[in-house]
């Protein structure tokens, strides 16, 4: 942390030099691989929606923070819901005949509207609208340890259970024959996702976090042209778009969540036309 | 699986077996087999022994639960019953046998960027493919690929091949490691008729020369009648079983594919 700063307060812009600035992008050196790691497997496993979902839902667990008296910090009552929500979820799509987008739709339905109205009882909403886009300027120290903490989780788990997530995408009965235990690995892969999702909402904003997931795997898919490929390619332009979105909204004075979701948008559109066929 | 291969019901649902089906050498056997599914009974009574070096054909109407005896055979979905596979060289134990499968299809996008490689590597090794491929993984998924005449494709993405390419990947990596029993979901459906010959032909001469039971799902009856050894004739349970002529003369049979219409009898050898 403290060599971070040193690097950054030798830089000659003076952007590098505020604190505020130097946890920000530590934070996104952080946070941006975990989506993009994320995000591929998001991609290929036509589960955008979902993440989506998670994100809509963070209300319902800040609203149960604020019921045991957590309004300040709800982190942890919005990462445990997150949890169980998600494991709910694809609980329920094994079991039940309605497809997968219906099942989703419906969870979410349930949740955002019975977070909304816990939330807004007495006229109280506005106080929570910060959620909405997110104030990564403001990231304590503390807050970025949690991050750590997250991307240690998330990394282990990719090199334990990446092959067989990726067996269950493609058919599930395929990989039950490769000896993969298909519902505990989608359980814990749909976990990881709230988490990665609820844990950096108040930095990002619920209104782009699931874009900062699914946009620069995107990008990467159109252009590479292996898994491995596809997968390093995404963290890089996940960082870049990071990085740049990060001090581009420091000049524009924009939100930085939002900023980085438009420059990562940006190299969606350049990559276009030199998608592989 | 394992914990029920000793009860004395096994032993007595094996001597229902017709007679003429006595397993010389290794088999495969379902015991009492069914499944339910949400509150519905999908498969009950399923009994089937399969012996090795046999290309047995399922066939039957849509739903009648084909699919499902796959699915719960893999143990994707939980079943009541016995699936046992015994070896010869075993003094008759029953072992959990490794199931080969391949399925009609698979959920990918063809414009993502999953090479063949990808898929065996996935498959067989424990490094993560996000963190690249050992040259060995290379080299044995290349291996398994000449197996079916297509190491070529080894460097394709999956959404280059065409359906009857695709299958044969999925048919290299089913017989990589070899199974005791190779389960064969509609394997070319969506094939073209030169793609169909081939594959058929490949199946046929793989079970000879690792003498593998296999057990092939199919709405292709004429492919089948020429293939198969055995045909299994399933609705919820097994309604026929025997020669592919005995049992597509059958009267259930041939109501439900309307064969007295579509195959008239004089053609049948």
């Amino acid at each position: 942390m403290h060599l971070w700063n040193t690097i950054l307060n030798t830089l000659p812009f003076d952007w590098a030099h505020y604190p505020f600035m130097q946890n920000a992008l530590l934070a996104v050196l952080i946070a941006a691989p975990l989506f993009a790691l994320l995000g591929c497997m998001v991609i290929q496993n036509q589960m955008s929606f979902f993440s989506e979902a998670m994100g809509h839902s963070a209300y319902t667990g800040i609203a149960i923070g604020a019921l045991f008296g957590m309004a300040a910090d709800p982190a942890l009552f919005m990462l445990l819901f997150a949890l169980a929500l998600a494991a709910g979820i694809v609980a329920v799509r094994r079991y039940s005949t309605l497809s997968n987008d219906t099942v989703i739709a419906l969870v979410m339905s349930l949740v955002v509207a019975l977070g909304v109205v816990l939330l807004s009882r007495n006229g109280g909403f506005a106080k929570y609208s910060r959620f909405l886009v997110g104030d990564l300027l403001n990231i304590a120290p503390a807050e970025i340890l949690r991050l750590l903490v997250l991307a240690a989780v998330v990394v282990a788990a990719w090199l334990v259970l990446f092959n067989r997530l990726f067996m269950t995408s493609l058919n599930r009965p395929l990989a039950r024959s490769r000896g993969v235990s298909v519902l505990p690995v989608e359980m814990i892969f749909s976990m990881l996702v709230a988490a990665v999702v609820t844990v950096t909402i108040p930095w990002i904003g619920l209104l782009v976090i699931n874009s900062m997931l699914i946009v620069p795997a995107a990008t990467a898919r159109n252009l590479a042209r292996t898994t491995a490929g596809y997968v390093r390619l995404a963290v890089l332009l996940s960082v870049l778009a990071g990085v740049l979105g990060c001090i581009a909204s420091y000049y524009w004075s924009t939100a930085t969540g939002a900023t980085i979701v438009l420059v990562a948008c940006g190299f969606f559109a350049l990559s276009l036309p030199f998608r592989r066929r | 699986m394992l914990s029920g291969m000793t009860q004395p019901a096994a032993s007595t649902a094996v001597s229902a077996f017709p007679p003429g089906t006595a397993c010389a050498g290794c088999c495969t056997r379902l015991v009492d087999f069914g499944v339910r599914l949400g509150g519905t009974q999908i498969l009950e009574n399923v009994n089937l022994h399969v012996h090795c070096g046999e290309l047995t054909a399922v066939i039957g109407p849509n739903g009648a639960g084909k699919t499902t005896l796959f699915r719960a055979m893999l143990g994707e979905v939980p079943h009541s019953g016995e699936l046992r596979f015994v070896h010869e060289g075993d003094s008759g134990r029953a072992l959990v046998p490794r199931i080969g499968y391949v399925p009609q299809k698979l959920d990918f996008d063809p414009a993502s960027p999953v090479t063949v490689t990808d898929l065996f590597a996935a498959a067989t090794s424990r490094l993560p493919v996000w963190l690249g491929t050992r040259s060995a993984t290379r080299s044995l998924a290349v291996e398994a690929l000449a197996r079916v005449d297509v190491a070529e494709l080894a460097e394709c993405r999956l959404g280059q091949l065409s359906c009857g390419q695709l299958q044969r990947v999925l048919l290299a990596l089913a017989l990589h490691p070899l199974p005791d029993l190779l389960l064969l979901d509609e394997p070319v459906s969506g094939v073209d008729q030169a793609g169909t010959d081939v594959f058929y032909q490949m199946v046929c001469r793989l079970r000879h020369q690792f003498d593998l039971s296999v057990i092939l799902i199919s709405h292709d009856l004429s492919e089948v009648a020429r293939h198969a050894d055995r045909l299994i004739f399933l609705n919820r349970t097994v309604l026929a079983d025997g020669p592919p002529a005995r049992v597509l003369a059958d009267p259930g049979v041939r109501r439900t594919f309307n064969l007295d219409v579509i195959l008239p009898r004089k053609t049948e050898k």
